[in-house]
């Protein structure tokens, strides 16, 4: 494990969120592009358009879950939420707006950075770390809500990064994980078609052979305690120009788990 | 510069909206069920609605857009002074049943209701003054105008300073936003002004509209509530007359300006009498080059002006109001920036097509209107009748359209946010 990183932008920050789970050579593709992460029409276009959809998934079980009226003012006030893979914020931001304490944690210091003075300039107080899961369950932390959202495709080892996540997770506590399933499908659409003709992705975003079937996440995570209770696709629908949620799991999917123990 | 650089706002809301007529404030009714605070500006005097004169002025409502003030509360207060439009009677010129159209041919809502000016701003004050959520500043105006990073911080002439997410101009044809914003007009002026008046008459009118298609242009008879016999003897008049004509026919005195009006208005009412006022409109064509911008949406006129032709004005303002109350509403639910480009660029879209379809639909009737030949003056009729009298059709080609751009408003479904 080396504590050198591979943001080729960042100063040398304290500590390094180094580990097994992060994959080095993911960081640095993302360095390239962080400045882009509040450009709605830039890169991370696709995401920003899938972001409502994720959210209102996320805020609707939360809610449920947690017994709450999801069209209230501040409906997670009060719960402690944790974003794995935050980059900018596009995520954590709603999060913190509907209420929630938010961790937000990215292994790319240039994110971090972009994700803190984003959050300043819309007055929003969210505790962002250039830091790592391990590091977050070595110091003992714990959140009501556990976020991974589109990162299991990038990190080196799964297995560990489920374990380590799951940990974190307060019993009864809520995990919601999105990724790219491992389909002919998803290789046709989310990778050549997304990256190489629509380039709504940079080329190289992704690498097919770490999408997950929703199965093998399931299987993954049952020793750890951890049920799924609800699985949606997000569908891009081309005539309409919009994503919405669906039952076809073959391309971009979203899940909700609990966490029993 | 960000806004936490500036000073602290007297007044931190979500939304300021620039502008309390008509469509600003039913905005802010719209929103007053969501989490979204709003803080309204207006440069006219608050004044008491409730002992103003009679003025006369009345709106066609379209039916979504009855759905609309459903929705949010206000048609409990204004059933009562809202009168059915149940048949449109068109006609060219002097012969009287061309083309007629009846509410039962195309289900059992009324084609759409009249309610004056006074009922619809009177209901409004009431229920701004006890909103917990909107708040109302009047008279009041923008000094300046700050767009930084994270929204938007306004001070105003009397020295306040109002911090808002998102800012709307809903300030009239000439929005002072939308200049100031730098979005650009185009306009097609038309040599002709709208008189509008209210007249009593001898008969009942039954509930029925009639649009005419005079030389000098448009004229039409609305039907309005009745008087406090509850007889149905009260209608609307906008009558489309040359500029140049006009501001002769408003000079008029009360007699001759009735024989005037007989004369386009006809007998078949019996005899009748001018009450209240007379006013004089100049009528334009407009349209903003674009709705949206920096942390600034654009509704009712500020965006866009119709020709009262096919009176669709304020029904245009009501239906950006629904599209942007819902685009707003959902986004601030999710957390999301309501001032954000996202947000502002759902609302343009979503609204796109129907501005795009009004603006042809009206451009075409004015080509047709502004010309003598038989064949066109027959297709007159027609057009009118697609744009005036068969929401059905429009809807249907709206809805086919809006398969693209997204489902129809929910307020216009009558449905809560
Ligand atoms: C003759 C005629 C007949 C019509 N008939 C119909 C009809 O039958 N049906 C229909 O749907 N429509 C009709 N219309 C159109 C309708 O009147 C308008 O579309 C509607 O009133 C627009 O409302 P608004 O709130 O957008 O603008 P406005 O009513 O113009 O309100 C603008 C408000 O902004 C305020 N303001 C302006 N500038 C500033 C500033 N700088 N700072 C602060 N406040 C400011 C003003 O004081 C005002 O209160 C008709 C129009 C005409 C001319």
């Amino acid at each position: 494990m080396t504590q050198q990183s591979c943001d080729p932008t960042e100063q040398n920050t304290s500590p390094q969120p180094t580990s097994g789970t992060v994959a080095k050579d993911e960081i640095a593709r993302f360095a390239k592009i962080s400045d882009q992460w509040w450009n709605t029409e830039g890169k991370f276009r696709a995401l920003h358009e899938l972001n409502p959809l994720r959210t209102k998934f996320i805020r609707d079980h939360i809610a449920r879950h947690f017994k709450r009226d999801p069209l209230e003012e501040r409906p997670l006030r009060g719960l402690r939420v944790l974003d794995i893979g935050c980059g900018g914020g596009l995520l954590a931001e709603p999060m913190s707006r509907l209420g929630a304490h938010v961790t937000g944690i990215d292994a790319g210091a240039t994110s971090i950075s972009i994700a803190r003075s984003h959050a300043t300039l819309m007055g929003l107080q969210i505790d962002y770390r250039h830091y790592s899961p391990e590091l977050l369950a070595n110091d003992g932390e714990i959140f009501d809500v556990v976020l991974a959202m589109e990162v299991v495709e990038h990190v080196a080892d799964l297995s560990e990064f489920l374990s380590i996540s799951s940990a974190l997770i307060q019993p009864k506590g809520a995990f919601f994980l999105s990724t790219l399933n491992r389909t002919l499908k998803s290789l046709a659409l989310a990778k050549l078609a997304a990256e190489y003709i629509l380039r709504w992705v940079p080329a190289g975003t992704h690498d097919w052979r770490k999408f997950q079937k929703p199965s093998e996440l399931a299987a993954y995570l049952r020793p750890l305690d951890v049920h799924v209770q609800d699985l949606k696709g997000m569908t891009y629908s081309p005539m309409a120009d919009t994503w919405c949620l669906s039952d076809d799991l073959g391309v971009n999917y979203i899940m909700y788990a609990n966490r029993s123990l | 510069m960000t806004l936490s650089d500036l000073n602290t706002p007297d007044i931190d809301v979500d939304l300021l909206i620039i502008g309390g007529g008509l469509v600003g404030s039913v905005l802010a009714v719209a929103l007053e069920n969501t989490p979204i605070k709003t803080c309204i500006i207006d440069k006219g005097e608050d004044i008491d609605l409730s002992d103003a004169d009679f003025d006369g002025r009345a709106f066609a409502i379209s039916a979504s857009n009855k759905n609309l003030l459903a929705a949010i509360g206000l048609w409990p207060v204004l059933e009562k002074d809202a009168s059915p439009i149940l048949e449109i009677r068109v006609s060219d010129g002097p012969s009287l049943l061309a083309l007629h159209f009846d509410h039962k041919d195309v289900g059992d809502q009324p084609m759409g209701i009249m309610l004056e000016n006074r009922h619809l701003r009177c209901a409004l004050r009431d229920r701004l003054s006890s909103s917990q959520r909107a708040r109302v500043l009047a008279p009041a105006s923008v000094e300046a105008l700050v767009n930084a990073p994270g929204g938007v911080q306004i001070s105003l002439v009397d020295g306040r300073v109002v911090r808002a997410q998102l800012v709307v101009g809903a300030d009239g044809r000439g929005s002072q936003t939308r200049a100031q914003a730098g979005i650009k007009l185009t306009r097609w002026p038309y040599p002709q002004t709208g008189i509008v008046c209210t007249v009593r008459h001898q008969r009942m009118h039954m509930n029925i509209a009639h649009e005419r298609f005079l030389p000098s242009g448009p004229f039409a008879i609305l039907p309005l509530t009745g008087d406090a016999l509850g007889v149905q003897n009260r209608s609307s008049i906008v009558w489309t007359e040359r500029a140049d004509l006009a501001h002769v026919i408003l000079d008029l005195d009360e007699d001759a300006f009735r024989s005037e009006l007989m004369r386009r208005f006809g007998d078949f009412l019996g005899n009748i009498e001018i009450i209240g006022s007379r006013y004089a409109y100049p009528l334009s064509l407009q349209f903003a080059e674009r709705f949206v911008d920096n942390r600034l949406a654009l509704v009712g006129d500020a965006a866009h002006g119709m020709h009262p032709i096919a009176g669709q004005g304020l029904n245009m303002g009501l239906k950006d109001v629904a599209t942007l109350a819902q685009v707003l509403a959902e986004t601030y639910r999710l957390g999301l920036d309501i001032g954000g480009s996202q947000a502002l660029s759902q609302y343009a879209k979503w609204r796109r097509f129907d501005h795009a379809a009004m603006l042809l639909a009206t451009d075409m009737l004015n080509r047709l209107f502004s010309n003598d030949i038989a064949p066109v003056r027959i297709a007159r009729d027609v057009g009118l009748a697609a744009v005036n009298a068969f929401p059905p059709i429009k809807n249907l080609f709206m809805r086919h359209a809006m398969g693209v751009s997204g489902d129809v408003p929910k307020l216009l479904r009558g449905q809560p946010l």
